[in-house]
């Protein structure tokens, strides 16, 4: 009994979230907006059996993610916006598209369930431990996936720091190239002084 | 061998067409006239042996056209009427061919000018060898195209250029008459090849049709309509209008093609089916009296001329109307006889007058001109040999012939042989003051025109001179030498089997016998002619004027050529070009450019422009239509999925 | 009230729950006239309600497949949120403004 109550309000809180994350003035909110989109999310894994995964969301996404949007926020300096916003010109189209749509999806949830109703409703996994079934075939089944998903991670930084590299002006670096390649001839000059007569 | 003749004339076009001027004429020069000399060679050749001797030539035959059950060659037939005609076209187009390398050495377009005269004679040659109608009237289209280019062929004068749409033009009209008859004859004879209509004709006399309550004889409605091809090409009495406008073209041309082959075409036609035309007598009345009025009438306009080459245009169009009503009283031989003589001195007259204008730098009106025979006295006797023989005075060429028409008109014993004998006479007696009126005007009396001009008066080089001698002699002898074997007593074995006579027709055999004052009187209308003109032009000099001005209306009718031009401007041109400008403007520019091209591409135009502000740039919208197509997506799926 | 609430939470109801929150971070993609960041955020709430989708179908259907699948997702989320980022970084530094009213060079 508790358990549908809870999920009925984790997943009200959810989509109240994602309404603040695109209807928000202030883009600082819409940030704080997701992050409460994201562990109200990973509440609702718990429910599922997915603990390791929402573990995973809430450091990952909010942990790593989020805190990037507000960096950039910040940096960006974007300003609020202060007259009405000019959602409401769209939005009754909107609105007509988006319940079309809904009610496209929901048609296979309430009309046509055929293919759902296979689905057994008390699932019965063998190891309550998700993160020992999660590594048992993570590394074994789908291992190629696991390293290629490093190989996306290594190229996304790569991105990132090409992107957004620069050189400023007046940075003082050592460049060690110089520093090895320097000849004698370059930086010494051998001078016969005469007496009493100086540089 | 003989097939040569007709197929020279064309290498030649073709080979002064590829060798062009740039670096020198002279090849082209040589190329052109040797093989219209060969050509004309081999033609004497083939007169002698297949008209005099009798020998049989089969020509040579190609395929052509093979459709259905409508079948065509190319196929050529020398017969003794061929073969006349050979002889007069390959002569005075060789001859013409020479005078042209004198006459055109200013031009700049010279290898055009051969290439064109060579296609045309051979255009003219694939006329008269052909063995069915629609080879003839591939000739008469090709000698119409020629004679197109040729006159316009100064293209840079307008006045040259409307010259040539005309001819063209009222050629067509004669065109639309013949192709009409031809298909008329196909449908009933049910073949185009001559052998086999002549040997269908008898017995198709009495075959006719039934149009708007009228019964037509075939035979006589399809002989009216292929005589209406001929009114055309040889410039009778409706369709003349082009004639004395086509005298724009160079001289040389004007000889060529309007005094002695391509006007031919029409008498030359009716000869060759005189099998079909002696069974539609009433055409044959239609045909003399249409001969009759026109040699009146041209001879009419002639006496009031002042260009020099109208004069002998005019002259021409009034011998044509001679040879037609020959034709019409069936006297071919006379007809052809009278073809061949004025052939020569026609284009004696003509190259001679081209000598003048030459000689007096490019003047035409004779009002200008005056009292050079002394320094022109080649062309002033060459002159006076062409104006005695167009005359008829005795020994000369056109005395036999002129002669021998006059005297069928009068045997003929019908109602229209008198009316033609005396539109003769008449025409005889204009033609001959006309003909010394030029002579006088051009050289004697005073010089009109400035004196720089006079100045530098010369003869012509011999290279045009000797043609004038060569078609003199020809204008001389021609008609003695011929005149036994065309219109002799043995005239039958001559033409045997390519002319035929209906034994009720016998107009040619009475004419022997005619009295002997008709044989007389061609002479002394000439005389009376030529007192005329002398009095008029040298002892009193005024009297042209006061007569003029006496018969004021008279004289303006001749003048304005009896406002042929004005009439038909007003009942046809005007018409029609008010409807085709209508048409270009309303029906081809606003309805069907509108709707078609200019129509189509500015819609696609507009609807472009209007479907590109979907590109707003801005990546919302962008993304929106995304989410609409999403939608729009699995709409369809699901209606899939529920029909299933 | 009772009787609703003491019904079982069958896989329709996390369906349901996955397909708006979908829809809402669509809607956020053409609904928004502040700025590119947005974008970026209505792209993570798309990832967020498939990656509900796959983890409850996973738990349904007794397959780990879905969890490892939204592991993935997860890395590839987090690399294109930082290459996004990057990206507007650079944008900022040469127009000097995020907003998403002037980036239409490609209008025509």
């Amino acid at each position: 009994m508790y358990y549908s109550i809870l999920f009925y309000i984790f997943s009200f809180f959810v989509i109240l979230s994602s309404i603040g994350v695109i209807t928000s003035k202030n883009p600082v909110y819409c940030v704080l907006y997701l992050i409460l989109a994201f562990i109200n999310s990973a509440i609702l894994f718990l429910f599922l059996n997915a603990e390791f995964l929402a573990m995973l969301l809430i450091v990952v996404y909010v942990g790593a993610v989020a805190v990037l949007f507000l960096f950039v926020v910040m940096m960006l300096n974007i300003n609020i916006e202060e007259k009405k916003s000019k959602l409401l010109k769209f939005k009754p189209l909107s609105v007509i598209l988006g319940s079309i749509i809904l009610v496209e999806f929901l048609y296979f949830l309430i009309i046509d369930n055929s293919t759902l109703e296979k689905l057994s409703n008390t699932p019965n996994l063998e190891q309550k431990n998700n993160t020992i079934s999660l590594g048992n075939i993570l590394y074994t089944d789908f291992a190629l996936l696991f390293q290629m998903c490093g190989v996306i991670l290594l190229v996304a930084m790569i991105g990132a720091i090409v992107l957004t590299l620069r050189k400023r002006p007046g940075v003082k670096k050592q460049i060690i190239k110089n520093q090895v390649d320097t000849k004698k001839e370059d930086v010494i000059e051998v001078v016969s002084v005469k007496n009493n007569e100086g540089a | 061998m003989y097939n040569l003749i007709i197929f020279l004339p064309l290498i030649g076009a073709v080979l002064s067409w590829i060798l062009g001027n740039r670096f020198s004429s002279i090849p082209t020069y040589i190329v052109s006239i040797s093989c219209l000399f060969l050509s004309m060679i081999i033609s004497w050749i083939a007169f002698y042996d297949i008209a005099i001797l009798k020998n049989d030539f089969e020509g040579a035959s190609l395929p052509w056209i093979n459709s259905g059950e409508f079948r065509a060659l190319w196929e050529f037939n020398f017969d003794t009427l061929s073969c006349v005609m050979f002889l007069v076209v390959n002569t005075v187009s060789a001859m013409v061919h020479l005078y042209s390398v004198g006459y055109m050495s200013h031009d700049k377009s010279k290898a055009r000018f051969m290439a064109y005269l060579s296609f045309f004679t051979f255009a003219m040659l694939m006329l008269v060898s052909s063995n069915n109608l629609l080879q003839l009237f591939f000739g008469w289209e090709g000698v119409g195209v020629a004679s197109y280019l040729l006159i316009g062929f100064w293209y840079n004068k307008k006045s040259a250029t409307s010259a040539a749409v005309k001819a063209f033009l009222v050629n067509r009209v004669g065109d639309l008459g013949f192709i009409l008859g031809l298909i008329f004859v196909y449908t009933y004879f049910d073949t185009i090849m001559f052998e086999r209509i002549f040997e269908l004709a008898p017995s198709m006399m009495d075959v006719s049709i039934v149009v708007f309550d009228n019964k037509l004889n075939v035979i006589e409605l399809s002989c009216f309509l292929l005589f209406i091809g001929a009114m055309g090409k040889s410039a009778q009495l409706f369709l003349h209008t082009w004639l004395p406008d086509a005298m724009e073209g160079p001289t040389p041309v004007s000889a060529l093609i309007h005094a002695a082959t391509m006007v031919t075409a029409g008498v030359f036609m009716v000869c060759k089916l005189s099998p079909l035309f002696e069974y539609a007598p009433n055409v044959l009345t239609f045909i003399t009296l249409i001969g009759a009025l026109t040699a009146l009438f041209a001879s009419t306009i002639a006496l009031t001329q002042f260009d020099i080459k109208r004069v002998i245009a005019y002259s021409t169009c009034s011998q044509l109307g001679y040879m037609f009503f020959a034709v019409g009283l069936s006297a071919y031989p006379a007809a052809m006889f009278h073809l061949t003589t004025h052939a020569f001195f026609k284009a004696l007259l003509f190259l001679g007058a081209g000598s003048v204008i030459h000689g007096l730098s490019n003047e035409q009106d004779m009002r200008k001109m005056g009292g050079c025979f002394k320094k022109l006295p080649v062309t002033y006797i060459l002159i006076w040999i062409g104006s005695l023989a167009l005359a008829g005075i005795p020994f000369f060429a056109g005395y036999y012939s002129k002669d021998m028409i006059l005297e069928v008109a009068f045997a003929s014993d019908s109602q229209i042989g008198y009316f033609a004998f005396i539109c003769g006479c008449l025409a005889a007696v204009l033609t001959a003051f006309y003909s010394w009126r030029l002579i006088y005007l051009t050289f004697h009396g005073d010089f009109k025109g400035n004196k720089s001009t006079y100045d530098k008066i010369h003869e012509s080089p011999l290279v045009m001179l000797l043609p004038l001698f060569i078609l003199a002699f020809g204008a001389v002898f021609s008609g003695w030498f011929f005149k036994e074997m065309f219109i002799g007593v043995n005239w039958d074995y001559f033409w045997s089997n390519s002319i035929f006579i209906l034994t009720g027709n016998d107009a040619i055999y009475k004419a022997h016998s005619v009295p002997k004052w008709v044989k007389l009187l061609p002479i002394v209308l000439a005389i009376i002619g030529i007192s005329i003109a002398t009095v008029f032009y040298v002892l009193i000099p005024d009297l042209p004027s006061r007569v003029s001005k006496a018969f004021r209306v008279l004289y303006t009718l001749f003048y304005n050529k009896w406002y042929f031009d004005e009439i038909y401007n007003y009942l046809f041109v005007k018409p029609i070009k008010i409807f085709s400008v209508f048409c270009w403007n309303i029906i081809d520019k606003k309805i069907i450019d509108g709707i078609g091209p200019n129509g189509i591409s500015s819609k696609v135009f507009s609807l472009s422009k209007i479907s590109s502000k979907i590109h707003t740039g801005y990546v919302y919208h962008y993304s929106f239509s995304m989410f609409i197509g999403l939608a729009l997506l699995t709409l369809i799926l699901l209606y899939n999925l529920q029909v299933n | 009230m009772i009787e609703f609430f003491n019904l079982p939470i069958l896989i329709n109801h996390y369906l349901i729950l996955s397909s708006l929150i979908f829809l809402l971070g669509v809607i956020g993609i053409f609904l928004n006239r502040k700025n590119v960041i947005s974008i970026l955020m209505s792209i993570e709430l798309i990832l967020l309600g498939v990656n509900i989708n796959f983890i409850a179908f996973s738990y349904f259907s007794s397959d780990l497949t879905g969890q490892i699948f939204s592991l993935f997702i997860l890395t590839v989320a987090a690399a294109e949120a930082a290459i996004g980022l990057a990206i507007l970084v650079v944008y900022f530094r040469n127009k000097g403004t995020i907003d998403v009213k002037d980036i239409n060079v490609l209008k025509g």
